[in-house]
């Protein structure tokens, strides 16, 4: 067997070489990765014990940040932007920006809104339809998806600079927004749409259970396991250096103790009493004198942004779409002239985004149980931070879909937390600003430093 | 004789007013490496452009074995064999080299994905051949020098069996035993048949392994010539004062004595 950790250096520059240094090097982790976790883990163990101080509770450092019940919330609130992100990484990469995420977003929403409350029923489909949620979903990512296209080909065809372009979406989808539904409120959406925001609708939950939770926490496993063999695999038959076993060990392990880790944690947040008490009555069951504990498991906007957030990454890693993304971000005359079309390939990005803020637009509402012109107001900004604070650069060239995420995660997890500390809204804006612009810098410095 | 691999009839494009290429003819046929001289901004790396699809022409016509084409973009003109390597490189910087050896002719896997395995060996294979010094091969192009990065635009336009090859200053940026290298690969092509359009500063390179010379001078062919009919200075005096020799073809760009 071939272990070599790698090729190339000599033995006495591996040694001077810091333990740090060498771990990073054969696991292969990209060191930034490991930076935003910590900051993450920072925020939340700081919270936990701020809040704790504040008012005792069953948090890890007792606190009420760090509860299976602020974690399980915690991550529904991230699912919308966490989705749009992962589109904004790929706009971003490409040289461009969309500043029209959070209209599309409402547009999309008060226009299915309208679909399930009004125009559905009026064509005969009684309301509570089990069709209804389909069609909804449908046409949300379908209208998305070509309202981006429209913006996309006006900035390739037509050579208007994208933030021109979704300046004027911004504005424009905003107002055409109020124009469907005049400035009313929809409510409430069909009781199976609801679910996608992961709320409970009567005694159906938006989540899936603790046995479901498990199995996909198993899975995901599994991949990670089969992931890491594979490409050993590739890498051996090619007879390129392998990572080390036990670096190859580690990331499995790691991967999995935090999947299954997670799914723990979220599966310790139980159904409300009241819930409980109703479900059961339901189904004649009788609940015991210490309660019943029923698990709400993942919730389907988290499943949902996990879900995109896998494709998203095999689209922009293993595909030629991604491929194509990535050379024209860092030289777009060198990509034309490798012969691709960036022109239809600026289209699709801006549709994907489009169809990105399409299921934004059926989480957001869904979770709300209501549609109005003023869903996703500013989201274009937290969907741009978040891919920013995830290293994402702005010169173009240069992001990962994992990074937004986690930018997201941050940016929910420090609103959430000032929340829960009675910060006024004024103050929780001011901080994920400055946040913002200091995560920047950071990166800024720690790519200075690489060089 | 034989029809041209590569006729280029009265071609022109102006740029705002600038006529970087005025009323240039050109030809190239199987087998044949055409040095392409003239001063800087004489219009050289514009024309080829035209050929390889970067820019459109405001006039002329383009044939390739005798038959007349179109060439709108820079696909169009791999599809009919033409490989350019331009003057600029053009590396998408932030990928690594086998990313840019098959960029927009990438390896799938049998499930349709990157097989970026696979491109890595390739790419290894190839640099292992043109540049053996070559070893970065995980880094984006950004981090390699000059060299390095020429030596990949280099194995990119060679890699895809190209019938036509414009090769745009190709050895600027490498060292001599690199540039020797390229010699040898430019002769052993040339053999194989493949028509190269050669653009060089350095007139021994050129006319060590050019068949003919052709000269540019603001935007007009002064002349071409065979390398064997014309002296060094004959062709020092076509780049510099555009005075065409008699053994040579005149253009419309030869001053008239
Ligand atoms: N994209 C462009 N836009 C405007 N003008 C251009 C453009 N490309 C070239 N030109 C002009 O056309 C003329 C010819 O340029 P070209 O690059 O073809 O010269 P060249 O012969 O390749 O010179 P060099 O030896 O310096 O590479 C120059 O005057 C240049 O300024
Ligand atoms: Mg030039």
């Amino acid at each position: 067997m071939t272990d070599t950790a790698t090729g190339g250096t000599g033995a006495a520059s591996r040694n001077r070489d810091s333990a740090l240094t060498r771990f990073l090097r054969a696991t292969e982790i990209d060191s930034r990765i490991l930076g935003m976790i910590g900051a993450l883990v920072a925020i939340w163990v700081g919270f936990d014990i701020y809040s704790g101080m504040l008012r005792p509770s069953d948090g890890l450092f007792g606190g009420t940040f760090l509860t299976a019940r602020n974690i399980w919330t915690l991550l529904v609130q991230t699912s919308s932007i966490a989705v749009m992100a992962t589109g904004m990484v790929l706009v971003i990469v490409m040289r461009h920006i969309d500043l029209s995420v959070g209209s599309i977003l409402a547009f999309v929403a008060v226009v299915i809104g309208s679909l399930q409350v009004f125009w559905l029923p009026q064509l005969g489909l009684p309301i509570g339809h089990p069709l209804i949620w389909v069609i909804a979903l449908v046409c949300a990512l379908a209208l998305g998806g070509s309202i981006g296209a429209i913006h996309g080909a006006l900035i390739a065809y037509a050579g208007i600079p994208a933030f021109i372009v979704t300046l004027g979406g911004l504005i424009f989808w905003r107002g055409a927004s109020w124009a469907v539904i005049r400035g009313e409120t929809v409510a409430p959406m069909d009781k199976t749409f609801k679910l996608i925001g992961g709320g409970i609708s009567g005694t159906t939950p938006g989540s899936i259970g603790a046995t479901a939770s498990w199995g996909i926490a198993f899975l995901i496993c599994a991949g990670i396991v089969a992931g890491l063999l594979y490409g050993r695999k590739q890498r051996r038959k090619f007879e390129f250096p392998l990572r080390p076993v036990w670096a190859e060990t580690f990331l499995a392990v790691t991967g999995c103790v935090l999947v299954l880790g997670a799914t723990y944690v979220i599966n310790r947040y139980y159904w409300p009493t009241g819930v409980v008490n109703r479900w059961a009555e339901q189904n004649n069951v009788t609940v015991p004198e210490e309660g019943l504990d029923i698990s709400f498991g993942y919730a389907l906007p988290v499943l949902i942004a996990l879900g995109v957030g896998i494709v998203m990454t095999f689209l922009a890693t293993k595909t030629r779409f991604g491929r194509y993304i990535y050379a024209t971000g860092g030289n777009p005359e060198a990509a034309e002239l490798a012969g691709i079309n960036t022109k239809r390939l600026t289209v699709w990005v801006f549709a994907l985004m489009g169809t990105l803020a399409g299921i934004s637009a059926c989480i957001s509402a869904a979770r709300l149980d209501a549609a109005s012109n003023a869903l996703g107001l500013f989201d274009e900004l937290y969907t741009i931070a978040a891919a920013v604070i995830g290293g994402t650069s702005l010169a173009g060239g240069l992001g990962t879909i994992y990074g937004a995420i986690l930018g997201a995660l941050v940016m929910q997890s420090l609103q959430s937390g000032m929340t829960l500390l009675n910060f006024e809204s004024a103050y929780k804006d001011m901080v994920v600003g400055g946040v913002l612009v200091f995560a920047v810098w950071l990166d800024q410095m720690y790519r200075r430093r690489l060089k | 004789m034989t029809t041209p691999l590569v006729e280029m009839r009265d071609i022109s494009i102006a740029f705002g007013g600038i006529k970087a290429v005025d009323h240039a003819s050109i030809d190239l046929y199987p087998g044949e490496v055409v040095g392409l001289l003239g001063h800087n901004g004489a219009g050289k790396s514009t024309l080829i452009k035209i050929l390889s699809g970067a820019y459109r022409r405001d006039q002329g016509e383009i044939y390739v074995d005798g038959k007349q084409v179109e060439i709108y973009n820079p696909r169009d003109a791999k599809a009919l064999g033409i490989e350019t390597i331009y003057q600029t490189l053009a590396l998408a910087d932030n990928v690594d080299a086998a990313a840019n050896l098959y960029l927009g002719r990438e390896l799938m896997t049998a499930y349709g994905t990157l097989d970026d395995v696979a491109m890595e060996a390739e790419c290894r294979k190839v640099m292992g051949r043109l540049n053996p010094n070559f070893r970065r091969f995980k880094e984006p192009v950004k981090a390699l020098s000059g060299g390095q990065r020429q030596s990949v635009a280099i194995a990119r336009a060679i890699h895809f069996n190209a019938r036509i090859l414009i090769m745009d200053e190709p050895t600027a940026a490498l060292g001599p035993a690199e540039t020797a290298q390229v010699g040898e690969l430019i002769k052993q092509l040339k053999a194989e048949g493949i028509g190269i359009f050669l653009i060089s500063h350095d007139l021994h390179d050129v006319t060590d392994l050019a068949d003919r010379v052709t000269v540019m001078k603001n935007g007009e062919i002064v002349g071409s010539a065979k390398v064997n009919e014309v002296t060094q200075d004959e062709i020092l005096g076509m780049i510099i004062a555009g005075k065409c020799p008699p053994n040579a073809t005149p253009g419309p760009g030869a001053v008239n004595l």
